[in-house]
């Protein structure tokens, strides 16, 4: 085994922000050479976590997620691409056992030639298992097949304490707190997931342009629950009558009656190349308005109006960015922001009123995707819950994007949806206990699996995660002393801010929680409380 | 922490009543900043201004004492600051002594002053705090230079020079903190209406406080490593800084 620690600097998909941590990687030795495949790594990682530094570890896949989750500045982030063995692979039963660090392409490569696919894909292939569950991540059948997190059989995880074996029906508590729990529940060391089967590699999928906002959500209400893959790509730039206007693209793993004889020579090929790739240096401004105006036209052209039953391979419908390496370069040294929320089903309007306004700003944004989530997993910290969501690209730079982005996440959070943590890199930390209410319960349980508080990331400390970094102002070490358990049952707070904004008398008499900037004395003096405790410790 | 957009949480403001590092602060406030600190020689005078920031959103603001010019305390006080505090995402570096030319130009002790409490002070507190920013992995210094230092005039060379210098040491500690995760942006205004102009006849594209705090959050956002306050001094001195000599002492001003 051998154990690599340097310093670095990390920063997510997008770019920003950036920070530096010592990345430790492991590279374990021979498969098997001390009797118990991937224990290696884990040995090397454990002894990081035995001696934390005190800005606190976070396991790191492929750097898919967009802003900082998987960084910790001045900790010690551990590199979890070492560790990419697939461990056991049964076609007929439909699971594999796998390495965390195992990416979903590798995982598709080792597959496919067997018959049997992911359970669930995300834009990229290049993420790895162990983040796929961190993030709880979901792909175009979410509507059918629910989130990864639900295909995950069992998992090993390296805790800071000690190393558990969780699955739903093994301490489920722990496991469902590990599944969307960003990594810091601990390391997820290895896991089994089922394998759904295909007869083929290639996709049959229907094609349909839908002229304005109203119109793809019909079609999508209508007829969704027919395809195993759907999803709308949106042109947020379009404005006035086209506004939301829409190519719908919606699918099913083709079968071996539908491919033609050529394709039929080898049903189940895989051919994961990159075909163009990024320039080393462009410029920041090169994604403006007018490009990608120019782009989002050219591109709802070119889509045809309606076609039914194209036989595609499965690369070109699930990761067509996949075809050209390093992609996120496109948008300058400045980076880029990802957003992504979901609202409820019931409430359109907040939806509407946010794709109005983003499409009035005009931000450029490159065809946001929209699509309709099915039921949610267990996961307290999971991003999907039953409703619409809509991601899109915003590059860095305009002024008008806080004002913006501020907004919508007010907007998203009184209509009872949320913003997806593996995304931001940016929401107000006051939101966080509203959009996710099951979170008081997961710091419970987290607690429990690290009660030192040693798993931390850069996003964790922003939007105070864990609840352990003294609010939303302090971002402090974890592991500092200073951190008092709450042993009560009940939910330590109300989520601050939305009784007031749910109910505005509750303001007017006085009563109400501070709202959203925790503004007032009231504040600050339970933070000056909190600092006289600590002193007279 | 910093986000993506380059807001920082908390802040540590160095040089504590400035008038410029006031309107930052406010501009921060607005958006993610929670935890205010700020050090100077006139912690006592701060009052209304911590409990100002308090009703715009800051949950946290305190005023401690700090002078520039013990440099033999920097480390114990900042380092002293970040232990009390854990972390701070962003110090603002806006100490400064404008002085007067025509007395400094006679009087070594006071130009002594002006030229240590700009450049000496300053730069010593700066070796501190980017230490304790490397050891944080992420951070931000933003540094008020001045626009006076960029090319050194006749009518005010003891400040400027003071700032020429604060503005190199800036540049050089820029590139040593390269892949530390930690940034700094050199913010050069020209004029600004503030106590410390207070009673001098405006420069041309004189601007107000808030438009620096403007152009600092955009340079943030955008991650500059320089920002004119006006945008436009940037043209203005590169064209100053190419004139000979002779035709140079001879703008007025
Ligand atoms: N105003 C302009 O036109 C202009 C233009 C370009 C650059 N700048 C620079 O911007 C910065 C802020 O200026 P401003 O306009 O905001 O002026 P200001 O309101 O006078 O602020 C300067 C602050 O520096 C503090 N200071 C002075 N000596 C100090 C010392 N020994 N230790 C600690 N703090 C000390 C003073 O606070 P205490 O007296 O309370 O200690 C004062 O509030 C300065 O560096 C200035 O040179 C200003």
């Amino acid at each position: 085994m051998e154990v690599d620690r340097r310093r670095k600097l990390l920063s997510g998909w997008g770019g920003a922000p950036v920070s530096s941590s010592d990345v430790v990687t492991v590279t374990p030795g021979r498969p098997g050479s001390d009797g118990r495949p991937g224990s290696d790594g884990w040995q090397g990682w454990s002894q990081q976590l035995r001696r934390p530094p005190e800005e606190g570890v976070i396991a790191r896949g492929l750097g898919r997620s967009y802003g900082d989750a998987a960084q910790v500045a001045g900790g010690t982030t551990l590199d979890a691409t070492g560790l990419h063995r697939i461990l056991e692979m049964d076609a007929v039963n439909g699971f594999a056992r796998v390495e965390a660090g195992v990416s979903l392409e590798q995982l598709m490569a080792a597959s496919l030639p067997l018959g049997r696919f992911v359970p669930v894909t995300p834009g990229t292939r290049h993420v790895t298992v162990g983040g796929a569950i961190a993030a709880d991540i979901h792909g175009k059948n979410h509507h059918v097949d629910g989130s990864f997190g639900t295909h995950v059989l069992a998992l090993k995880l390296g805790a800071p304490g000690a190393t558990l074996e969780l699955g739903p029906d093994r301490d489920p508590e722990k496991f469902w707190a590990t599944v969307g729990g960003m990594g810091l529940t601990g390391v997820v060391l290895e896991a089994t997931l089922d394998l759904p089967a295909v007869e083929t590699s290639y996709m049959e999928v229907d094609t349909e342009r839908a002229a304005d906002l109203d119109d793809v959500m019909a079609r999508m209400e209508a007829s969704d629950h027919e395809y195993r893959y759907s999803v709308a790509w949106i042109d947020c730039l379009a404005k006035g009558a086209s506004m939301g206007r829409s190519v719908l693209t919606r699918g099913d793993h083709a079968r071996l009656g539908q491919l033609s004889a050529k394709q039929l020579r080898s049903p189940l090929r895989f051919d994961p190349r990159v075909k163009l790739q990024a320039p080393g240096y462009v410029p920041s401004g090169l994604l403006n308005r007018f490009t990608v105006a120019a782009f989002n036209e050219a591109w709802f052209r070119k889509a045809p109006r309606h076609e039914t039953g194209r036989v595609m391979p499965l690369g070109s419908f699930f990761h067509p960015l996949d075809g050209v390496g390093g992609w996120n370069r496109l948008y300058g040294s400045r980076g880029f922001l990802q957003y992504q929320f979901v609202v409820p089903f019931g409430r359109e309007e907040a939806l509407r009123e946010a794709i109005g306004r983003l499409s009035s700003s005009g931000q450029a944004s490159f065809l946001a995707v929209l699509k309709r989530f099915g039921a949610p997993s267990s996961a307290p910290l999971s991003f999907p819950s039953p409703g619409w969501t809509l991601a899109l690209d915003l590059p860095i730079g305009d002024a008008g994007m806080t004002r913006l982005l501020d907004g919508l996440d007010e907007l998203v959070t009184e209509a009872g949806g949320r913003i997806y943590l593996a995304k931001d890199s940016r929401m107000r930390p006051e939101l966080l206990e509203a959009q996710y209410p099951g979170i008081h319960a997961w710091r419970r349980t987290r607690d429990a699996l690290d009660p030192d508080g040693v798993m931390c990331s850069d996003l964790c400390r922003r939007l105070d995660v864990s609840g352990r970094h003294g609010g939303v102002s302090r971002c402090r070490s974890a592991l500092s002393g200073d951190y008092r358990h709450d042993t009560t049952d009940t939910p330590p707070d109300r989520p601050t801010g939305m009784t007031s904004m749910a109910d505005p008398a509750a303001e007017r008499d006085g009563g109400g929680a501070p709202s959203y900037g925790g503004t007032g004395e009231g504040h600050a003096q339970t933070r000056e409380g909190d600092r006289l405790e600590r002193r007279s410790r | 922490m910093n986000d993506a957009l380059g807001s920082p949480q908390s802040v540590l403001v160095l040089g504590g009543t400035s008038e410029i590092g006031r309107a930052i602060v406010r501009a921060l406030v607005g958006e993610r900043a929670r935890l205010v600190v700020f050090a100077g020689r006139h912690p006592e005078s701060m009052d209304g201004v911590v409990a100002e920031l308090r009703r715009e959103g800051a949950s946290d603001v305190e005023a401690v004492r700090w002078d520039a010019n013990a440099v033999g305390t920097h480390r114990e006080v900042l380092g002293g600051l970040f232990s009390e505090h854990g972390r701070f995402d962003m110090v603002l570096v806006a100490a400064g002594l404008l002085g007067d030319q025509k007395v400094d130009e006679h009087d070594p002790e006071s130009a002594a002053g002006v030229m240590s409490t700009n450049y000496v002070g300053p730069a010593a507190a700066m070796l501190v705090v980017a230490d304790l920013l490397r050891a944080q992995g992420q951070g931000s210094m933003v540094v008020l230079s001045s626009v006076a230092g960029v090319r050194v005039r006749r009518s005010n060379f003891v400040y400027g020079s003071s700032k020429a210098g604060l503005d190199g040491f800036c540049q050089g500690l820029a590139d040593s903190l390269v892949g530390s995760g930690v940034r700094l942006m050199i913010v050069r205004p020209g004029f600004v209406h503030t106590k410390m102009t207070a009673g001098m006849k405006a420069a041309p594209l004189s601007v107000g406080a808030d438009e620096v705090a403007k152009a600092v959050l955009a340079g943030l956002r955008k991650s500059s490593p320089v920002v004119w306050v006006p945008a436009a001094m940037r043209p203005i001195f590169a064209v100053l800084s190419l004139l000979p000599r002779g035709l140079f002492r001879r703008i007025p001003g």
